[in-house]
């Protein structure tokens, strides 16, 4: 998966937002196995140690599961993975509506572009970042 | 959880005559660590780990790896590399592995040569005909392949470009076990400071501030890079 560390921000909070990501989009199915913490750690670039405790925060909110021979899964609970989506996506859509508001959109305005973004389909999606 | 103490200093002073490198440097790194050592030129940086790596001594103070002060023992357990070219350079990269080989017993050869065919270094290439950047590789190569408690390197990241930068810390992420310590000095904070656990600044001889990269992130809302520049400026 691909993974982008930015400046300014604890690195395993990014480590977290971005394993969310990776569940909720299956890139990491339900129920599967994810790759041992050294070599997610080695793909992103971070020291394991921070890779781990994010790791351990994700297990402790019920999103991963530690097996105890080795390793960890995604959870199979698809209802835990559909509110962490719903999570997101409320988060990500609050954020929108600030910066509408910002820019001086009432609601009808918001709409109505809305609408037409989405009727113009790909070609006016953003770059994604969540 | 119990940490252990793989590499300490206590009170270390070094006088390089009238002048004074280092001034009373305390600080311990934990086995499992990843730890950058940062400072300005001249904050001390080398001479700390030329006195740990046992190839000068503290006028004062003491260092300890594995508890014990740096000797033969400390040698055994340490994988150091220089801050410039130690090699003969009419030797060949595959003489280098085989002179690794036979002077440490903790150093693993396939893993070398592995190493050096991921980075296209030809294993009968003279180092004399090496670039600047192509001997570091080899020498980090080399220093990475033993199986130490403890590493130490300084400015590993110098003279290597970007693409080979980013093979080297993977190969430092997968490579480093658990029971080891790493320690490293470096410049280039922002390219490297998501790998490290905690951060040592060295400012004048002395340690201004040990802390955790995420705890300094958290605390300042700046990345490593950020706070070095502001704490340092000139």
């Amino acid at each position: 998966m691909d993974w982008n560390i930015t400046a300014g921000r604890p690195v395993y909070i990014q480590l977290v937002e971005q394993m969310e990501l990776a569940l909720v989009n299956g890139t990491f199915s339900p129920g599967s196995k994810i790759p041992p913490v050294r070599e997610l750690a080695a793909e992103a670039g971070v020291n394991p140690n921070t890779m781990q405790r994010a790791l351990q925060e994700l297990e402790s909110r019920g999103l991963l599961q530690a097996q105890r021979t080795a390793g960890r899964t995604v959870t199979a609970d698809a209802a835990a993975l559909a509110a962490l989506r719903y999570k997101r996506a409320s988060g990500v859509a609050a954020e929108f509506l600030h910066q509408m508001r910002a820019l001086g959109l009432d609601r009808a305005e918001i709409e109505a572009l809305l609408r037409q973004m989405a009727e113009g389909g790909d070609r006016n999606a953003g770059n994604g970042d969540v | 959880m119990q940490e252990t103490v793989m590499y300490e200093a206590k009170n270390l002073y070094k006088r390089y005559g009238s002048r004074a490198a280092l001034k009373g440097v305390n600080f311990a790194v934990s086995s499992g660590k990843l730890v950058g050592l940062l400072g300005p030129n001249g904050s001390g940086k080398t001479t700390l780990l030329k006195i740990s790596a046992g190839l000068l001594t503290a006028t004062g103070g003491c260092v300890l790896i594995g508890g014990r002060q740096p000797g033969v023992y400390t040698k055994c357990i340490t994988s150091y590399l220089p801050d410039r070219m130690a090699l003969p350079t009419e030797m060949r990269a595959a003489d280098a592995v085989d002179l690794y080989a036979d002077f440490y017993t903790d150093f693993d050869a396939v893993k070398a040569r592995a190493m050096l065919a991921d980075l296209h270094i030809e294993a009968k290439s003279p180092i004399g005909a090496m670039s600047k950047g192509t001997r570091e590789k080899m020498q980090l190569c080399l220093t990475m392949s033993r199986n130490a408690k403890l590493y130490l390197l300084d400015e590993p990241l110098g003279g290597v470009d970007p693409a080979a930068r980013e093979y080297i810390l993977q190969t430092i992420l997968r490579n480093y076990s658990e029971e080891a310590a790493l320690v490293l000095s470096t410049h280039l904070i922002g390219d490297i400071e998501r790998a490290l656990d905690e951060v040592i600044f060295l400012q004048e001889g002395t340690v201004l501030r040990q802390v955790g990269v995420d705890s300094l992130r958290e605390e300042t809302g700046k990345s490593v890079d950020e706070y070095f520049r502001e704490v340092y400026k000139c």
